[in-house]
């Protein structure tokens, strides 16, 4: 009795930061879609940046807290609302026993992360508590959460001399998730392998064009409809792509992996996305438009460093403030 | 991550090199590697960026990386010690599995008791694994029975055995497959109660054989 799902969402899963160690075998790493999103949401909370959390799309989950719990929320904007009022992005919330969370409408983004202070009871599969569909392992019975699942928390706290008899209580600091000083309004990657098997017109065209999402978006794969050309004709031999990797199809769509993607694949490899845009590109939906921008491993290594040291500050930012707020008297 | 590229051809030799190069990683992992993972004339490795740097702080991580993969082509892998092992595959060849066995036979202008027969007669390498958990890529199949992959992916049943070009393949779970379909083994190919998890690794040897319905269902 911890977390009950009085109502399943479209697709809520139990996250980590991936599963490594085993595509030799064919088992891709997964994990959250928004790595700094899902990151920046356990450290609100003082917890480590790779522990389980629950990933979700909207139509979303409802949920109810059968103990008090200290949450966060961040990635999406689903208009979270406890007991029907609203609560924020990016900031943690005590809940009351018997809270219902809610995510009324949406607004922005397509994944939104919710992170529990109490450790989740799910067991780790090779080392990681994503959820594989595929597979059907990982997470919480490797499949995504339904109605009457009970997530049990292996931990207490105690939130009474704080929450007093309110329903829920939001603490009153927000962290600041604005790593880049710039807003990323062009998507980088670094050319792959077969960049040079697009036409001179076809890089021209993929460096300026807006490219709209197709409605084939989901946590495999982001198709984006146009119709680039290539020089060279017929598949490749099967190799190694991750997440990020940009391959053009032979109708001359293009289709950027993502964490549920395969570990193989035989189509040429146009480019990577940038790790520290990945986030950025998994809060597009269907519809939305994107611009690529060309770089190289130097700036892709300095905006992935940029990103992770402010990680790092919010981790410590946040034990601070945690600390100070449960160790003041009341 | 980044991938080593032996060239874009399906080829023993240069197999054998590549799976022998990931042994070696895999018993002597670079600073901050994760994983390496072969494919048929590849290797890609996996790093945790944030760890090297925090060892090799004067340099950019790209450029250290760059650096060992450079050595690493130096080295010669000649007498790489062999761990594979021969496994044999129970297949059931009944149309009911092997949905697309009278297709091929009027492409191929051959019975299906000679598709049968030519593909239980190789014993074929399993050049790598990917796509769902536990497929091998094995190559290489008859000349004879080489077919295109399906305009549109279908729906392929668990255990389904299925042949493409001069590859030949396990589909270890239900998934959307575009592969010609001749069979179906009882065996599971990826079992997640087991500790190797799947049944056969990159480097192996496989060998189909035909067994009746009656087998399959009673396995």
């Amino acid at each position: 009795m911890s977390l009950r799902i009085i109502k399943a969402g479209l697709l809520d899963t139990v996250q980590d930061l991936g599963r490594y160690g085993f595509q030799h075998l064919g088992i891709n790493p997964g994990g959250v879609m928004d790595r700094s999103a899902a990151q920046a949401v356990n450290l609100i909370i003082g917890k480590n940046p790779g522990e389980a959390l629950i990933e979700i799309h909207f139509p979303a989950s409802i949920f109810l807290f059968e103990r008090a719990a200290m949450i966060s929320l961040g990635g999406a904007d689903f208009s979270a609302t406890v007991n029907g009022e609203d609560v924020p992005l990016w900031q943690p919330v005590i809940v009351a026993k018997n809270s219902i969370l809610q995510f009324q409408k949406w607004k922005q983004g397509a994944r939104c992360y919710l992170g529990v202070r109490e450790t989740l009871q799910i067991e780790k599969w090779l080392g990681s508590y994503s959820t594989n569909l595929k597979a059907m392992c990982g997470g919480l019975n490797g499949r995504a959460l339904q109605k009457d699942d009970v997530i049990c928390f292996s931990d207490k706290y105690e939130y009474a001399s704080w929450l007093g008899d309110k329903e829920f209580l939001i603490l009153p600091w927000k962290a600041d998730i604005g790593w880049n000083e710039t807003p990323i309004d062009k998507i980088a990657f670094v050319p792959g392998n077969e960049w040079d098997h697009l036409t001179d017109d076809s890089k021209k065209r993929f460096l300026n064009e807006p490219f709209v999402i197709g409605s084939l978006a989901d946590r495999m794969g982001y198709r984006l409809q146009t119709d680039l050309q290539v020089m060279h004709n017929g598949e490749l031999v099967s190799s190694i792509v991750s997440f990020g990797t940009i391959q053009i199809l032979p109708n001359g769509e293009l289709i950027i992996l993502m964490a549920d993607h395969q570990t193989a694949g035989g189509y040429p490899r146009i480019g990577h996305i940038l790790l520290a845009h990945l986030g950025v590109l998994a809060q597009n939906r269907p519809g939305d438009k994107i611009y690529f921008r060309i770089t190289d491993w130097q700036q892709a290594e300095e905006l992935f460093f940029k990103q992770h040291r402010h990680l790092l500050q919010l981790q410590n930012a946040c034990k601070f403030r945690l600390e100070e707020f449960f160790n003041a008297s009341h | 991550m980044v991938a080593i590229d032996f060239g874009n051809v399906i080829n023993e030799e240069l197999n054998k090199k590549v799976i022998a190069l990931s042994n070696y990683l895999s018993e002597h992992p670079l600073t901050g590697m994760i994983e390496v993972v072969p494919a048929y004339s590849s290797i890609s490795i996996y790093f945790d960026i944030v760890s090297i740097q925090r060892i090799h702080h004067s340099r950019k991580v790209h450029q250290w990386i760059s650096n060992e993969l450079d050595k690493l082509a130096c080295l010669q892998f000649a007498d790489a010690p062999s761990n594979s092992k021969i496994i044999r595959i129970p297949v059931c060849y009944e149309t009911e599995y092997g949905t697309d066995l009278p297709w091929i036979a009027g492409q191929k202008n051959i019975s299906t008791d000679e598709i049968i027969r030519l593909h239980t007669s190789v014993r074929y390498r399993v050049y790598m694994l990917g796509f769902l958990p536990g497929f091998a890529y094995m190559g290489e199949a008859d000349e004879k029975i080489i077919v295109p992959r399906k305009l549109q992916p279908q729906t392929v049943q668990a255990g389904s055995v299925g042949i493409t070009g001069r590859q030949t393949g396990v589909y270890p779970l239900q998934s959307p497959g575009g592969w010609q379909i001749i069979g179906r083994t009882p065996l599971k190919m990826f079992d997640r109660d087991t500790d190797e998890l799947c049944q056969v690794k990159a480097g192996d040897s496989v060998e189909f054989y035909s067994i009746s319905k009656d087998e399959f269902e009673n396995y």
